[in-house]
């Protein structure tokens, strides 16, 4: 059952008196609306939905009729005011429900909210309080259909939500990949008692069954025999114990194991089968133990018999008995193995305490639609997976007004997966996972670490009009070292950890500062400077031979490449001596044959009739984009391939825009008659990418990119870059031919990669017959 | 089941045992046609160990023959003679193994069929201490047999087997004996201190479906820690003065009334000891209460597994046995529920008189059979 136990824990003597550090919990009342709320036995969680306004930095073409003088920057670069939609989601004891409530009234200004959506066993005690201090109708939801709508939402819209739980491991949490397709799946609330759901699409569920042994039996029981009230104090004596002295074993029985059945020794074959026996006092904590065991096991193998009657392999565990407790997870994991011989994994879920409250809240909002956006955990306004376990932090635990938070922001665009990955369930985009590697963990920790310094400096550059910049870099800088550290210790907050989010969660932490493009001008600089090469190069490029013409083309889009302020090395150059130009970078490259060689077949296959479309992941601005891609698609084009270029949608680092690219390339349209064919006929698009990471995810792309993938039947792909080829997708499987070049600018990579720094990878796989076909 | 003429009967005294984990069950078959030349010729030791047996009802302070389930007139291997029942804890094990030597049981030249994982277990010391070889026996294989054999002779002219009529309606709820022509397929639950689940098709056609350590020394273990009771007797006889309502939180205690939105009765266990979350609660209960909450979580528990395996295994026959239900209205009566009110009547729970001897029995069966083999 899903019953949440309503628990003596003097949630009647609220403590008054609790100050909240609120700007940073409560944030953006001011506009929040559609308030929902989930009152648990012990924990609160807040839900409403609000507007963000945040600087982003715009680009817009000069009007090109009056006459370009020299000295004219390419293109105009202005702050703007844009507003956003963000999910606000926030937990705490039920011991400051009033503080909160009075906070949230002081603070709310929109008026046009009249009722708070209530779920959870405790919403009708706090009924009148809630009523009272908003002055909002408490109108009350299902439960289990919240439970549900939520966690349909976390599974869809979270990647990683999902993990198994491996205690021995060298890393506990094994985080899945966001499965195209979430449904069917089992849900095993564990409350009070327990409910297991079968859920077989968006509205689609049904209580298949349930126990009353539960949370609330381990509570009460636990209560009863050690005296003890307290839920954790419960688990902590619990990890403590040995059950074996409570519980009569296989071997008490037997001696040994039971052989012909396979029942080794070790198994309980009765729980608390010693008390029943033996005249002796046991301890509390060897009791706690057995109990915890006891109910473990009985669920999970009640989970089992359901999973198998029903065929479902993905079953997950929710409820308070689960709540983030590494005790709990590691029994129920245990169970669920034994039970099922492996063949079903117990799945636990990142925000599985936030479910019920995301439910109400989308129950709320069904007529913004919540449903028909792709949304993005915000990495810097979340609070991250235990953040507030009792394991990790006993003492902050204890009363101390833990405050933990999710933060959801609502894309722009809808994300879909590439129709090109050979297989969609299995595709992981990210190359290392630093969560398992802690050698590769700590060289990038300490990596972004010593980066920073550089990156705060680049942010206040950025906005050096703007004198309270200063102050607000120096609050990035805060965020993001405690992000850091954050992970150093639990790098499992944000899912697995990886290059990727170590980037991405910088980039959050830079706009929550309102730093939307630090990276604007330098971009526009280097795009200007660029420009005035490109005839050049691609005169210098015509006069060659075909052979000699590709191989320039691809040492051309490789040392472009170089030109990358993302990594640490290239930044140092490109600070001191910003002259560095396109023949010096193509000096540093590595001599053929390269890191990863497979140049001689790609020109071969160059030797064959030409692709049809070639869709190009771009990489940075200025060089690389100018001098590099352009010169190269310039050739594929001549060739009869169609080419879409895919930037990103918003900024990251020096990586092109969508709107910069339309500039540049109007631009060189002007320039070179062929790109402004290709324009015109349309065999060049320029599409976004839905994305604004300097690294890449297949598998949310675009909604629109995925459609022009499809309508040109692309059959090259071309992944460019360390963020988007190496650190992702490098071994990613296309359904199609692929390319994936970079130079790695980063010593340690490429030594792990077997090379030195400026290593080439040049990367060109054909997908097997079968497969393509597939 | 026939049993085959037995071509070489084995010696006498006839026993069978079944070692548990928390009773040890001894069956034995006292002949009744003994003639005038066997009397004279039967040793000391024999006559003595028959009189023990048969004459006494308790043995020791933790022994008993349970005289009502005495099948008399049995005719096995052309012999005639009364079946005995006879239990004793575990925990005594040691001193029977020293009576077993005190009455030179080992001179006897029987064979001591064992089964139960304490066949196992005390092997070495049958042998080290009474310089006595156990014969061991599967557990399973023998609660099969043993279960058919009596199954099959009845319970002294009535049936072996019974369930309970109107199971759903606690006024007309009533024990109907019955005999079955067909007992395949069946679930055999066999509730020991722990729980071992079967899928039986024939005979000799049998697979162990799953199990459960929520048992019968659950109850007791429990029991025994919450209430301070001693012994089964008295943590049942507790169960049946309490109210498990004052210790669980039902349905209706969360939600009013129905969970409707569900399916859920008001007043079905939404959280076994759910109320003892609550410190007034804790406060206020009473050791009846805890010991009958107690009882009816496991059972309950028990009833929910094995109708998922019954479901799973698609087995409309539930066989409930074991010594957790001896005496224990209250736990076969909720089975009997169980099985009816969640299968909608698809399920019914059959119950047998001789509870936790079956692998005593097939022990025992076993001595016959390996005479016959010899």
């Amino acid at each position: 059952m899903a019953l949440c136990g309503g628990a003596d824990r003097g949630s009647h003597s609220m403590d008054k008196s609790i100050t909240l550090p609120p700007d940073e919990i409560f944030r953006n009342l001011e506009n929040a609306k559609r308030f929902a709320i989930d009152i648990g036995g012990s924990l609160t969680k807040l839900a409403y939905y609000s507007t963000v306004q945040h600087q982003v930095a715009k680009v817009r073409s000069f009007d090109h009729s009056a006459k370009e003088t020299d000295g004219d920057p390419l293109y105009e670069i202005s702050v703007q005011e844009e507003i956003t939609a963000r999910l606000h989601f926030i937990k705490f004891e039920n011991a400051y429900i009033e503080t909160c409530l009075d906070f949230i009234k002081d603070h709310l200004v929109n008026t046009e909210t009249k009722v708070i959506k209530a779920t959870g066993g405790g919403a009708h005690k706090f009924k009148d309080l809630i009523e009272k201090k908003l002055k909002l109708k408490v109108d009350k939801e299902d439960e289990m259909t919240c439970l549900i709508k939520g966690c349909n939402f976390v599974l869809k819209n979270i990647p990683h939500e999902a993990f198994v739980y491996a205690k021995h491991a060298d890393s506990e949490f094994r985080f899945q990949n966001t499965h195209p397709d979430i449904f069917p799946y089992m849900l095993i609330n564990i409350g009070s008692g327990v409910s297991i759901v079968k859920v077989e699409a968006e509205d689609k569920f049904e209580r298949i069954g349930g126990s009353s042994i539960g949370g609330g039996t381990f509570w009460g029981l636990g209560a009863l025999l050690t005296k003890t009230k307290r839920f954790d104090e419960l688990l902590q004596l619990a990890s403590k114990g040995q059950h074996t002295n409570v519980d009569m074993l296989v071997k008490d029985i037997y001696g040994g194991a039971y052989g012909s059945l396979g029942l080794t020794g070790d198994l309980i074959a009765s729980s608390f089968g010693k008390s029943a026996t033996t005249d002796k006092e046991f301890s509390k904590e060897d009791m706690a133990k057995s109990l915890l065991h006891m109910i473990s096991n009985d669920i999970g193998q009640l989970a089992c018999l359901y999973a198998k009657l029903h065929n479902l392999t993905r079953v997950y565990f929710g409820g308070f008995f689960i709540r983030g407790h590494p005790v709990t997870m590691h029994t129920i994991t245990y169970s669920i193995n034994f039970f099922t011989k492996g063949e079903v994994q117990a799945l636990f879920l990142r925000h599985e305490g936030y479910l019920g409250a995301i439910g109400a809240f989308l129950k709320g909002a069904e007529e913004d639609n919540p449903n028909q956006y792709s949304w993005e955990e915000n990495y810097a306004g979340s609070s991250g997976l235990m953040s507030v376990s009792p394991e990790l932090n006993p003492v902050q635990r204890a009363r101390s007004g833990t405050f933990d938070m999710l933060e959801m922001d609502r894309l722009e665009r809808q994300l879909v997966n590439l129709p090109l990955l050979q297989d969609a369930t299995s595709y992981i985009p990210d190359t290392v996972d630093l969560t398992e590697d802690a050698l590769a963990r700590e060289y990038w920790l300490y990596c972004f670490e010593e980066a920073l310094d550089g990156v705060v400096k680049r942010a206040i550059a950025s906005q050096k009009d703007q004198p309270e910049a200063v102050e607000r870099a120096e609050k990035f800088r805060q965020k993001y070292r405690h992000k850091l550290q954050t992970l150093r210790h639990q790098p499992f907050a944000y899912g697995s950890l990886t290059v990727r989010s170590l980037l991405d969660t910088r980039e959050h932490c830079l706009n929550e500062f309102n730093f939307p493009d630090p990276y604007s001008k330098i971009k526009q600089k280097e795009n200007d400077m660029a420009l005035k090469y490109y005839l050049k190069v691609v005169k210098s490029v015509e006069e060659l031979s075909w052979e000699q013409r590709q191989f320039t083309l691809a040492k051309g889009l490789l040392a472009g490449n170089v030109f990358d302020w993302g990594a640490k090395a290239v930044s140092d150059v490109l600070e001191s001596d910003p002259e560095f130009g396109f023949e010096q970078a193509k000096q540093q490259l590595q001599e053929r044959p390269w890191l990863v060689d497979a140049y001689n077949q790609w020109i071969e296959r160059l030797k064959g009739p030409p692709h049809k479309c070639a869709l190009f992941f771009v990489d940075n601005s200025g060089i690389d984009i100018i001098l590099g891609v352009f010169p190269f698609i310039r050739e594929l084009l001549i060739r009869g391939t169609e080419v879409v270029l895919a930037s990103n949608s918003g900024p990251a680092l020096n990586d092109v825009t969508n709107s910069e690219l339309q500039i540049l390339t109007e631009r060189i349209a002007a320039m070179d008659p062929v790109i402004h064919a290709a324009l015109r006929e349309d065999r060049l698009a320029l599409v976004q990418n839905g994305s604004s990471s300097p690294c890449l995810d297949l598998s949310r792309l675009d909604k629109v990119l995925a459609t022009v993938i499809r309508e040109r039947g692309t059959d090259l792909v071309i992944i460019e870059g360390m963020g988007r080829a190496i650190h992702t997708n490098y071994y990613a499987m296309l359904s199609c031919e692929s390319l994936k070049l970079a130079v790695i600018k980063n010593s340690w990579l490429a030594e792990r990669l077997g090379g030195k720094i400026f290593s080439v990878v040049f990367k060109y796989e054909v997908p097997s017959k079968a497969q393509e076909q597939h | 089941m026939k049993l085959r003429r037995c071509s070489r009967k084995p010696a006498f005294p006839w026993f069978g045992m079944d070692i548990g984990g928390t009773l040890v069950k001894l069956v034995y078959f006292e002949p009744k046609d003994i003639t005038e030349e066997e009397e004279l010729e039967e040793v000391e030791n024999l006559k003595s160990i028959r009189r023990y047996l048969t004459s006494n009802t308790a043995y020791g302070k933790t022994g008993v023959r349970d005289v009502h389930l005495e099948l008399h007139n049995l005719t096995i291997c052309g012999r005639t003679g009364n079946l005995h029942f006879i239990r004793f804890p575990t925990a005594a094990m040691h001193r029977f193994i020293q009576m077993g030597r005190d009455k030179h049981f080992s001179s006897l030249h029987t064979t001591l069929c064992a089964t139960g994982g304490g066949a196992y277990k005390f092997e070495n010391d049958f042998r080290t201490m009474a310089d006595l070889e156990l014969l061991k026996l599967d557990e399973l294989d023998c609660l099969i047999q043993g279960l058919l054999y009596i199954d099959s002779v009845g319970f002294n002219d009535h049936p072996e087997c019974y369930y309970f009529e109107n199971p759903s309606d606690t006024q007309n709820c009533i024990k109907e004996p019955c005999c079955l022509d067909n007992l395949f397929p069946m679930l055999l639950v066999n509730i020991g201190s722990g729980v071992s689940i079967l899928a039986v098709y024939t005979k000799d056609n049998y697979k162990r479906v799953t199990g459960t350590s929520l048992g019968g020394g659950t109850f007791l273990g429990l029991c025994c820690l919450l209430t301070g009771c001693e012994t089964f007797e008295e943590a049942l006889e507790m169960a049946s003065k309490g109210d498990s309502t004052n210790v669980d939180k039902l349905v209706k205690d969360i939600y009013g009334g129905d969970y409707q939105r569900f399916g859920l009765q008001g007043s079905a266990v939404a959280s076994s000891f759910g109320h003892m979350m609550s410190k007034e609660k804790r406060d206020s209960i009473s050791k009846e209460d805890l010991a009958r909450a107690t009882l009816v979580t496991i059972t309950n528990n028990i009833g929910s597994i094995a109708r998922m395996c019954a479901v799973n295994e698609k087995i409309e026959r539930v066989v409930f046995v074991g010594n957790f239900l001896r005496i224990n209205t209250v736990s076969t009566k909720l089975l009997a529920y169980a099985m009816d009110f969640w299968s909608k009547g698809q399920l019914r729970a059959l119950f047998l008189e001789h509870e936790g001897y079956f692998g005593a029995v097939g022990a025992f069966l076993d001595l016959l059979k390996s005479a016959d083999d010899a």
